[in-house]
């Protein structure tokens, strides 16, 4: 009976969903690959862990930039491509404050501001880094978070509240606009060139010849931390209730009495919020700041989302862990160039065979 | 007579055929260019070399638009991976037509065979994207498009294919420095052999360069010319087959898609197939496109096929105004010369007129002396080259913000080529087609 059932289950599936059958098939295949593979010692087992590592903080990297992108996603039902630019700003404004901290009376205010830049602060005069300046980059990503939020807010009352009413593809037309000219902006600002950020004696920890980096190690554990603040936020407290009804049903949350122009608000915060600190903390764990570090960055933020399904936190969270390590698996069968590469492939098979994404149903916010 | 009645009658003159319209923008905008070169005191080699870009990069944004405008104006269909299409046929055409013995080598076919080979596979492979990708909704569309334009261009430009050999053949895209493509095909009518690196003109040759070289304009800028000529032409040939598709059956189908997938449907039309074709047309032209503008370069590379290059000629359509092809071509013309070409313009005009001393190093710099009310130290700044680039995209973000805003349907989106064959003043509004 139970193997007819599972027999009947399955030929369903073929019939049905014959392009989920045939990935899935696909990705059977790479496993087992990889495991000949580690069988016949063409790669060694530390070089699979330390994919599986810098996929992991990638993860939580493309996770928690994308927990902000999916709320507004899901609440306000447009794409934003100005979230790669909040990344960006974010990080801007985090890092400015860190210099200014850890470098006030030794450098002139005007070099620390602006990170270094044609007035020279090298990173190594600074030593910032997680041991050595931790209150510095505390506040530094408090700033970033505080910053980003005002930002968001801002560029709500500005652009997008003005046109609320407006179909999702006019306000993600708009949000283009809004992401060339903040990027723009912070050129105009700080000028182009790439800035070092950390210095000192970064300190890193080696077990069984895979390198764990520290300010890796910070990422994924701030990271971690907040991901899980967002959870009891939205789980716990009457405004996360408030926002999942918006989510799930503008109109009947607006009936029962949501004050939703204030949930809109608050989403920008707490979206912001995670944005800014994201920005902050890829840049501490890159170790470098550049004008286009959250463009660069904003399609893999997307196919996070995307694949864990657009309006879920926790299908943001586990599509950027799944993303990012299986994008930095795909390097034992693929060169490094094409890593962008294999990414957007995975977002867009995605797309195509379960658009909905993994957690679909299960919108939470 | 008065103001108010020339008025009416430039009016009258203009509103009653595009064409007309078109011509009085084309002299408007040569005009203002015309005015600052000789502002600027350049010498009239420099005022027509000017005219050429602008015309140039005009007629180029404007065919753009065109070929987006049947995508998203007539279809519905959002394709924020235009500047992979472009790639795709630019590159196609390159590789084939770069001589077999070229670094990196290619297949050594005539140019216009590789050309017609180019739009075709630029056109099947617009159509094998848009076989899965057209039941997305058009958010998600945006993004797998945009996702795939920076696929075609993460490739070309990976190292791995900048000099390949694939089952025997050798070919290669040059990866991140490029690829050198055949020299311009307009050459042909001046010179008996444009091959030679120091050519002898021909009886057409001979005579134009002559004619115009006592007024000291050099013999590349004739060519220049010539070649903006021919693509003017392009664009009047592509102006006028739009028209014609707007006005078809074929037409007047994807003009109902746009505006109701499933009444459509319900009329027995088969609208994937309808959208799959619009599909590949647009991309087979995007890619004929860009091989007439890189052509005139003679060089590709993958820096040029980035996300920006699709928001141009998004915000061209948009200026101009989604869904009617006269718009397309303002809108292109606009955006080429106002705000593409525009800032470095008045970049140069404030250098000439402006005695500014060095610029300060630094924003704070720039600044501090604002208190003092002396704006030089930030005008000074402002014209940098990084910094004016950066202020000309801020300008264009914030042309775009604006027209989302305000005119959703661009500057002539009250012209929107209507579905029906006659006008049902009472429309419905319009919804997403959440399929």
């Amino acid at each position: 009976m139970a193997a007819r059932d599972y027999y009947s289950r399955g030929q369903n599936l073929l019939y049905n969903r014959p392009v989920l059958v045939i990935f899935a098939v696909i990705g059977v295949f790479l496993v087992f690959d990889i495991l000949r593979q580690l069988g016949t010692g063409t790669i060694v087992v530390t070089d699979l862990m330390s994919y599986l590592w810098n996929g992991l903080v990638l993860g939580m990297s493309l996770g928690l930039a994308g927990v902000g992108l999916s709320m507004t996603y899901s609440i306000l039902n447009f794409a934003n491509f100005a979230h790669g630019d909040l990344i960006t700003s974010g990080a801007f404004a985090g890092w400015a404050t860190a210099f200014l901290i850890a470098g006030l009376g030794e450098f002139s205010v005007e070099a620390l501001v602006l990170i270094g830049g044609p007035i020279a602060v090298g990173s190594n005069e600074l030593g910032i880094n997680v041991v050595n300046t931790p209150l510095a980059l505390l506040a530094g990503l408090l700033v970033a978070a505080a910053l980003t939020a005002v930002l968001s807010l801002l560029l709500d009352r500005i652009v997008f509240k003005p046109m609320r009413s407006a179909d999702g593809v006019t306000l993600m037309i708009a949000s283009v606009g809004v992401a060339l000219f903040l990027r723009n902006f912070l050129t105009f600002s700080f000028l182009t060139d790439s800035r070092g950020l950390t210095g000192g004696n970064v300190p890193q920890f080696t077990i069984a010849d895979v390198t764990f980096g520290g300010h890796q190690i910070t990422l994924v554990v701030v990271a971690a931390l907040l991901m899980l603040g967002t959870h009891i936020l939205l789980q716990y407290t009457k405004i996360g209730m408030a926002m999942r009804a918006m989510a799930a049903n503008k109109d009947l949350a607006k009936v029962t009495g949501i004050p939703t122009e204030r949930v809109v608000k608050l989403t920008w915060i707490i979206g912001g919020g995670l944005t800014g600190c994201a920005g902050f903390l890829i840049a501490l764990q890159q170790g470098t700041l550049t004008v286009t570090m959250g463009w660069d960055l904003l399609l893999l933020v997307f196919a996070a989302v995307i694949l864990g399904g657009v309006g879920s936190i926790y299908g943001a969270m586990v599509g950027g862990v799944i993303l990012g390590i299986a994008s930095r698996l795909a390097l034992v069968w693929i060169p490094a160039s094409f890593l962008l590469v294999a990414a957007f492939v995975i977002m867009i098979v995605m797309l195509l065979v379960r658009p909905s994404g993994l957690f679909s149903g299960r919108t939470t916010a | 007579m008065s103001t108010g009645s020339i008025q009416a009658r430039a009016e009258g003159w203009l509103g009653n055929n595009d064409v007309r319209l078109l011509v009085a923008l084309a002299l408007a905008i040569g005009g203002l260019y015309a005015l600052f070169s000789v502002v600027l005191g350049f010498q009239l080699n420099g005022t027509v070399n000017t005219l050429r870009r602008v015309a140039f990069l005009s007629a180029i944004y404007a065919m753009l638009a065109l070929a987006l405008n049947l995508q998203w104006g007539y279809a519905g269909l959002f394709n924020l991976g235009a500047a992979g299409f472009m790639a795709i046929g630019v590159y196609t055409m390159g590789i084939l037509a770069a001589p077999v013995t070229a670094s990196p080598p290619g297949f050594g076919l005539p140019l216009p065979v590789a050309i017609v080979a180019a739009i075709l596979v630029t056109g099947v492979v617009g159509g094998l994207a848009a076989l899965p990708a057209i039941r997305l909704r058009a958010d998600y569309l945006a993004i797998v498009t945009v996702a795939f334009s920076e696929i075609v261009r993460l490739t070309l430009r990976a190292p791995e294919f900048a000099n390949t050999r694939i089952a025997g053949v050798a070919f290669g895209t040059g990866g991140a420095t490029g690829l050198s493509l055949p020299s311009n095909p307009i050459r042909i009518l001046f010179y008996t052999d444009p091959a030679a690196t120091a050519p002898a003109p021909n009886a057409l040759g001979a005579a134009m360069f002559s004619a115009v070289e006592p007024l000291g304009i050099e013999q590349t800028l004739v060519i220049g010319w010539a070649y903006v000529v021919v693509l003017c032409l392009c664009l009047g040939l592509l102006y006028w087959l739009m028209i014609r598709i707007g006005k078809s059956p074929f037409g007047r189908v994807l003009k109902s898609i746009r505006e109701d997938q499933q009444v459509t449907q319900a009329l027995g039309k088969d609208t994937r197939l309808f959208k799959i074709k619009t599909f590949a047309l647009g991309c087979a032209l995007m890619g004929l496109i860009a091989i007439l503008w890189r052509l005139s370069g003679g060089y590709a590379s993958p820096r040029m096929f980035k996300p920006i290059q699709t928001f141009y000629i998004f915000i061209a359509l948009f200026i101009g105004g989604t869904g009617s092809p006269t718009g397309s071509i303002v809108g292109g013309a606009l955006f080429a010369s106002l705000l593409f070409e525009g800032p470095s313009f008045v970049r140069r005009v404030v250098a000439e007129y402006l005695q500014l001393s060095n610029a300060p190093d630094t924003l704070v710099g720039a600044l501090a002396e604002l208190g003092t009310l002396d704006v030089t130290p930030l005008l000074a700044y402002s014209v940098q080259d990084v910094s004016i680039s950066a202020l000309r995209l801020m300008l264009l973000g914030t042309v775009l913000v604006y027209l989302m805003q305000r005119h959703p349907d661009g500057l002539l989106g009250h012209r929107k080529a209507i579905a029906s064959s006659v006008d049902l003043a009472q429309q419905a509004t319009r919804e997403d087609d959440n399929e």
